[in-house]
């Protein structure tokens, strides 16, 4: 019987009864589920939430240097802080197997950018493999820990959202018994000290070409002649998109293993068709390789760059239109970008610093990211996660030094501070600037749908873990001035951020509320009573229509033209209260969840 | 046979994703070769969300494209105007006469659009379930998700495959039996709709 599973729901499967004992992740989109799916099935696998992609690959490492195959999983930017120990890994090679996976995001659903992280199984010089769909998901991983350890050699599989996030029918198979390999006492091989480090170059080289020569046979990359006229080039979904629009109507080579490049299989290929397509999302990864090897062939010439080939897209390049579809006028159509939950704790904290003078906000990665779009406008800059902190060090050394108004206020979340934000805080208090932090602990990963993290007291795989106590972490670094609040109280979060904008030196402020769709723990039901289980309501005749409440940018909260009124919708209201604290006719108020029944 | 496309599209948080993952459950059931495609991460957030399913005796693609879908199952009035370019011409649009104000309307900056249904009327087989209203008659607001699968069960004709069976294995307990009671109200909607 197959089963219906998605590409990360696949791949986890696989990494499992492909015999690995270990793996480790930071959460990130669309990669999260994968570490979600082994976490579930701790009597097989050790899964657990690492606080960065860095430490994940690194613990990856030691499992299969002690003998273990083991998986680090991450998004395409999450590799950039793994990027470390992943080259030399490559170089050092391994015991065990080693998988790194990648979950890359053409058309950036989720993301800060759209990089192409093919090149980096490039420029390390390991192989990559990259699935098509969820059964090949599934098989690769096998494939993975062979080639691994056969060539002893991290191998990067490459994941892209579709293929993350579509399901497809799966076969499994028999699952592999686990082994552990004996230990390997050899420096020469695993401490890269220079001497060590040039016989480790040498052998990449080396490696490369048997790599290449295993890529030509590989059964991964493979041809589908048809007809003469159009051969295409593909993988991943391109693969399958191609197939969908072209039929019977196009030979494929279908690459599936596609670093090295099976060059001379890909030359047979093209002698023998008229009209040769590369079609690959992101960067022209591919077709720079394949030309460099002397084959013509037509790519982003015809496809775009940026974004997904889909289907569509495909069909509008190659033969000028889609099909046919409705016409009607798009423009009345207003977008619909995400917003903070209703009862979102990070609210309150936004409509305070929306109304700050004089200040530059440097934000971070995750929900909190929103607080840039209006109606809050609070946030200047973002680059990637754990910079709010420093880039806020950066800019207030030089508002300090030209004499400057300007106060840097970094907004960073708990799961991220974890992840590199706490390096950066040592950077301010180390360097003495006089930055105001405000780390947002609604107590857990938020934004990738609720991972466990070290400040929530539970591991992946849902034992009691310990809690780091944020305020005590700062002030170990070196913040003398810490203070924690409630961020659904205005009047506290006011006085806590005037407090902060008031000191001459370095401060941390929390806000410590849980994320509203969090499951919430006997502990924080215990600390925060109360919490979501009321409702607002509207005083009709108190409401002027003034609006300012709409200024919470609450989903729940949206203006009657037709009464000159607001609205408030009590199936997504949970009674937050920020609204009604910023009504200045006291026209709102909340009642208990069963008496609003 | 022709691979048939269905396209759930919402407000991230109304249940898309767990109305095709029923429906995916039963297509498979029934022995097609399904594929399906979602994306979430920031979905959560409010923001517009499409689940897409195709099933047929093969599929290649998981992703719907332009011009090609056979029911367009929208949640929210407005997301099935955004989704309707996605329309085979001669397909059904089933929606859910449903408003929720994007942020952009909320904050002023752009105006929700009046006649809804009336464009999408004109403009394709339009079949107007009341589900929310439909759900919150039976206390039930969340299983709006829920009374549109049994909409467009019935749309496509799968009313052989056993979704009863499958609410009971794919939804928590304590939610059985009012998901079964909100998949027949929807089953019944569209049939007194189409009548």
């Amino acid at each position: 019987m197959k089963s219906l599973l998605t590409g990360n729901e696949a791949l986890a499967q696989g990494i499992m009864d492909a015999g690995a004992s270990y793996a480790s992740a930071y959460p990130g989109t669309p990669s999260t589920e994968i570490l979600e799916n082994l976490a579930l099935c701790k009597q097989r696998i050790y899964a657990e939430w690492a606080p960065n992609e860095k430490v994940a690959l690194e613990g990856a490492i030691g499992a299969s240097y002690a003998g273990a195959r083991s998986a680090a999983l991450m998004k395409q930017v999450g590799l950039n802080v793994a990027a470390d120990a992943f080259f030399t890994s490559a170089s050092t090679g391994v015991n065990a197997g080693l998988i790194v996976v990648s979950a890359d995001e053409p058309g950036i659903h989720s993301s800060q950018n759209e990089q192409d992280n093919r090149w980096y199984a490039l420029h390390a010089n390991i192989p990559m493999l990259e699935p098509s769909d969820s059964q090949e998901c599934y098989s690769m991983a096998f494939e993975a820990f062979d080639l691994s350890e056969k060539y002893s050699t991290p191998v990067l599989i490459r994941m892209t959202t579709r293929v993350c996030h579509s399901k497809s029918l799966v076969e499994l198979r028999e699952p592999l018994e686990k082994r552990i390999l004996p230990v390997v006492n050899d420096p020469k091989k695993f401490v890269p000290v220079p001497a060590n480090a040039r016989l480790h170059k040498s052998n990449v080289l080396k490696r490369a070409k048997l790599l290449y020569e295993e890529s030509e046979e590989s059964n991964l990359n493979y041809d589908e002649y048809i007809s003469d006229d159009t051969g295409i080039i593909a993988s991943g979904i391109c693969y399958q998109y191609a197939k969908e629009v072209f039929g019977d109507n196009a030979s494929y080579f279908k690459i599936g293993f596609s670093h090295p490049l099976p060059y001379k299989k890909i030359a047979e290929f093209a002698s023998k068709v008229k009209k040769l397509y590369i079609i690959e999302e992101d960067d022209p990864y591919m077709e720079t390789l394949i030309a460099a090897h002397g084959i013509k062939a037509l790519g982003k010439e015809v496809f775009p760059s940026e974004g997904e080939i889909t289907p569509d897209v495909i069909r509008k390049c190659v033969f000028g239109k889609t099909l046919e579809t409705i016409d009607y006028d798009k423009s009345q159509t207003p977008l619909r970008a995400p917003a903070l939950c209703a009862g979102c704790p990070h609210r309150g904290i936004f409509y305070m610093l929306g109304k700050q003078k004089n200040v530059y906000l440097s934000g971070d990665i995750g929900c909190y990211t929103l607080g840039f779009a209006p109606p809050y406008n609070a946030i200047h800059s973002v680059t990637c996660m754990g910079a709010s902190i420093s880039a806020a060090h950066g800019a207030q050394k030089i508002f300090t030094s030209t004499d400057s108004k300007m106060r840097a206020i970094a907004i960073i979340g708990d799961s991220t501070f974890f992840h590199t934000g706490v390096n950066s805080l040592m950077n301010v208090a180390y360097n003495n600037s006089n930055t105001i932090t405000v780390i947002l602990d609604n107590r857990i990963t938020g934004m990738t749908g609720h991972q466990e993290n070290p400040g929530s007291g539970k591991t992946a795989q849902m034992e009691d873990a310990n809690i780091i106590d944020i305020p005590a972490l700062c002030r170990a670094l070196g913040v003398k001035n810490v203070r924690t609040f409630n961020p659904n109280d205005l009047v506290q979060t006011e006085k806590t951020l005037e407090w902060a904008l008031s000191l001459d030196e370095a401060s941390v402020i929390i806000s410590r509320y849980p994320c509203v769709l969090k499951k919430m723990s006997a502990k924080d039901t215990e600390e925060f009573k109360g919490a979501f289980k009321s409702k607002c309501g509207l005083d009709k005749d108190k409401c002027i229509g003034c609006k300012m409440c709409l200024k919470a940018g609450c989903p729940s909260v949206s203006y009657d033209a037709e009464n000159k009124k607001v609205k408030i919708d009590a199936n997504t209201c949970v009674g937050c209260g920020v609204c009604m604290q910023i009504c200045p006719k006291g026209a709102i108020y909340t009642v208990s969840e069963e008496k609003h029944k | 046979m022709n691979v048939k496309c269905i396209m759930m599209a919402g407000v991230g948080g109304q249940g898309t994703i767990l109305a095709s993952k029923l429906m995916t459950i039963g297509l498979t059931q029934a022995g097609y070769d399904v594929k399906m495609s979602e994306i979430h991460g920031m979905s959560q957030r409010g923001g517009s969300v499409t689940s897409q399913i195709r099933y047929a005796d093969k599929v290649y693609s998981p992703f719907i494209e332009l011009g090609s879908a056979d029911v367009i199952c929208a949640f929210e009035r407005l997301e099935a105007l955004r989704c309707l370019e996605y329309l085979k011409p001669g397909g059904t649009v089933i929606v859910n006469d449903y408003r929720i104000d994007p942020m952009s309307v909320i904050t002023g900056a752009a105006q929700y659009p009046e006649n809804v249904i009336q464009t999408l009327k004109q403009k394709a087989n339009t079949i107007v379930i009341e589900a929310t209203k439909l759900a919150e008659s039976i206390n039930a607001y969340r299983s709006t998700n829920i009374v549109l699968l049994g909409a467009v069960v019935s749309a496509l004709g799968l009313d052989d495959i056993n979704w009863e069976k499958i609410i009971e294995n794919n939804v928590k307990q304590q939610f059985v039996e009012i998901n079964k009671k909100a998949f027949c109200l929807g089953v019944e909607s569209f049939r007194v709709k189409t009548a």
